[in-house]
């Protein structure tokens, strides 16, 4: 596999594999960034690892994705900045369908907290030892996750019906 | 009638129950006994919920603020209010129909999410743009961070206390609204950025008013500073108010002049540059202090800074198409389409389909907008609908600060904090 890294990402990815030689699963790259994914059950000690060894002490965002007819249908992205090379890396984990979970990295950066909550209100994926796991968006009593892709844009399941968008038929 | 009868009339007729236990609430009123709390006899303890319909929540800003005396011990914020889910939405749109709505995530500064958008379109399909464009783009953003940073001095001055101020602020953003105006026919929500361009070039008035306002402002802004540097009213209101240390605003994730008035010179337009910004010069006017001073004045100086980038821009501006020439990644100019097949093929093909990138492809671009990192995550899965799109916007971000900044602050500080963190529900709320 052929991979263009600037030499400070080819030193974390390096320090990644070492310490974590069987839990990185891939390494690639998309239009100019860096992807790294691992088992789900090491994301905590990963992210530490990235944290007090490279340097990625900033977490700009977590994102949840939802790869809907996949073997594993979940996954969450993990967007950090390291501060000291200025280089940005994505750290991803594939969950399965069936009650997706993962731990939390609240305990590694604090901002994870409300993007996580973000993650579980749009996707339904609850964080193990997450400190507040409530909805963000949406209102507690709301049964749907609505970026899942299979609720509808349109009119929320078992809700009063919709309007018909053709007045003159009945 | 006697009394019987009179009885009767006056009974409840629908949910009795309901009624009845709401006369007899009625009844109790002024008999219910106050339960004194041993622990606080004097019962200074209270939760106060402020929104989400509140003046100075700058939208729909719910706190649920726990109080003891004038203290907060504890604050939650209570989001959600805008949630339109338009993330859901553009997952059904093709991208260029999905640029109105990033218009209205953060509707101060429409210019800025415009252009961060189309970097992150451009970025994933791998679309040149021609250098004249991405020239009008930074002129157009800075002029759009100038906008939102006017809005936010007149609300938080505003709300410590000086009302008159709030007009003097929206005389100035009245300009840039002609400005806009001009530049792209709409007055708020512009949309004037294209996939792989700009919709069209700067007429001669558009270039006439910017030329204007960059000599006029200046003068505006060094008004503004000598009304409210040395107002004691202002100072003191501000000073040592919503002190966030360097460590605690990487670790929140603050972002924007948030963060660099809490001493950290992060600035994506500097260090990862996007458009043109590695041929400008500019400063990132950074503060160590971290209170709601140093917020106020990173921001006043980085509106000294967008006027420097914006003249380094007229100066620098090249001659040329202001859109990608390449009928399969942009939209072709309305003269192609007018007077040629092919231009209108194209122009059918661009509406209905539109441009698609790579399958499996994903990508992330940023840029700095007015309040912070303003960034687009794109999945494809090769149609012209992005399989998934993230927003990470700078508000949520920041929100997430004030939520820890607000515990043991004052509760009449309240207002001026959420004055100086500077959210728009539009943009956090998604």
């Amino acid at each position: 596999m052929d991979l263009e890294l600037s030499k400070p990402l080819q030193k974390v990815v390096d320090g990644l594999t070492e310490d974590f030689s069987d839990k990185i699963i891939d390494v690639y790259q998309s239009s100019g960034d860096t992807f790294v994914r691992v088992e789900p059950d090491a994301i905590v000690n990963v992210c530490k690892s990235l944290k007090e060894k490279h340097h990625f002490i900033y977490l700009a965002d977590i994102l949840g994705a939802d790869r809907f007819t996949a073997q594993e249908r979940f996954e969450v992205i993990y967007n950090m900045v390291s501060l000291r090379d200025r280089e940005r890396l994505f750290v991803k984990v594939w969950l399965e369908e069936e009650s997706p979970r993962v731990d939390s990295v609240t305990a590694v950066w604090n901002s994870a907290n409300w993007f996580e909550r973000q993650a579980y209100d749009m996707f339904g994926i609850t964080f193990n030892n997450h400190p507040d796991m409530r909805r963000i968006y949406m209102p507690e009593d709301f049964n749907y996750y609505p970026l899942r892709k299979e609720f509808p844009l349109l009119g929320i399941p078992g809700s009063i019906p919709l309007p018909t968008s053709t007045p003159d038929t009945e | 009638m006697d009394i019987k009868e009179l009885k009767k009339v006056n009974d409840p007729k629908f949910f009795r129950k309901h009624q009845e236990s709401l006369y007899r609430a009625l009844e109790d009123k002024h008999t219910t006994v106050e339960v004194i709390d041993d622990e606080d006899p004097l019962n200074t303890r209270m939760i106060l919920n402020m929104g989400p319909q509140h003046p100075a929540t700058h939208g729909v800003l719910r706190l649920v603020l726990q109080l003891n005396g004038e203290f907060i011990e504890k604050a939650k914020l209570d989001i959600g209010y805008l949630h339109r889910g338009i993330e859901k939405v553009a997952e059904n749109k093709t991208y260029q129909e999905f640029m109105p709505y990033t218009d209205r995530t953060d509707y101060l500064a429409p210019y800025s999410n415009n252009v961060a958008f189309c970097g992150a379109v451009e970025k994933i399909a791998n679309v040149e743009v021609p250098e004249r464009a991405h020239y009008i783009r930074m002129i157009g953003a800075e002029l759009a961070r100038i906008s939102s940073h006017l809005l936010w001095l007149g609300t938080m001055v505003q709300d410590s206390g000086a009302v008159s101020f709030f007009l003097w602020t929206f005389r100035e953003r009245e300009k840039l609204y002609d400005i806009f105006d001009q530049i792209g026919g709409h007055r708020f929500t512009i949309s004037h950025a294209r996939i792989g361009g700009v919709a069209n070039d700067l007429t001669s008035g558009a270039m006439a008013l910017i030329k204007e306002f960059i000599n006029t402002f200046p003068k505006e802004l060094k008004d503004f500073h000598s009304l409210l540097d040395r107002n004691r009213i202002f100072y003191d209101r501000n000073e040592g108010v919503g002190v966030l240390k360097t460590e605690d605003a990487l670790d929140y994730g603050a972002t924007g002049p948030t963060l660099r008035g809490s001493g950290y010179a992060y600035d994506i337009r500097a260090i990862s540059p996007y458009e043109r910004y590695d041929e400008v010069e500019f400063e990132i006017p950074t503060r160590l202090e971290g209170d709601n001073l140093a917020r106020y004045y990173v921001r006043m100086e980085e509106m000294h800074e967008s006027i420097r980038i914006i003249r380094q821009c007229l100066d620098k501006l090249p001659k040329g198409p202001v859109r990608a020439d390449n009928g399969k990644q942009a939209y072709p100019s309305k003269d192609e389409v007018y007077y040629s097949m092919e231009g209108m093929i194209h122009d059918f093909m661009m509406t209905d389909t539109g441009i698609c990138p790579p399958d499996g492809s994903e990508s992330f671009h940023s840029i700095e907008g007015p309040k912070g990192e303003l960034g687009f995550f794109i999945q494809s899965d090769g149609t012209g609908h992005p399989w998934r799109m993230g927003i990470k916007s700078p508000s949520f971000a920041n929100l997430q600060v004030l939520e820890k900044l607000l515990d043991g602050e004052m509760v009449a500080d309240t207002v001026v904090m959420i004055g100086g963190v500077d959210p728009v529900m539009g943009d956090s709320d998604k």
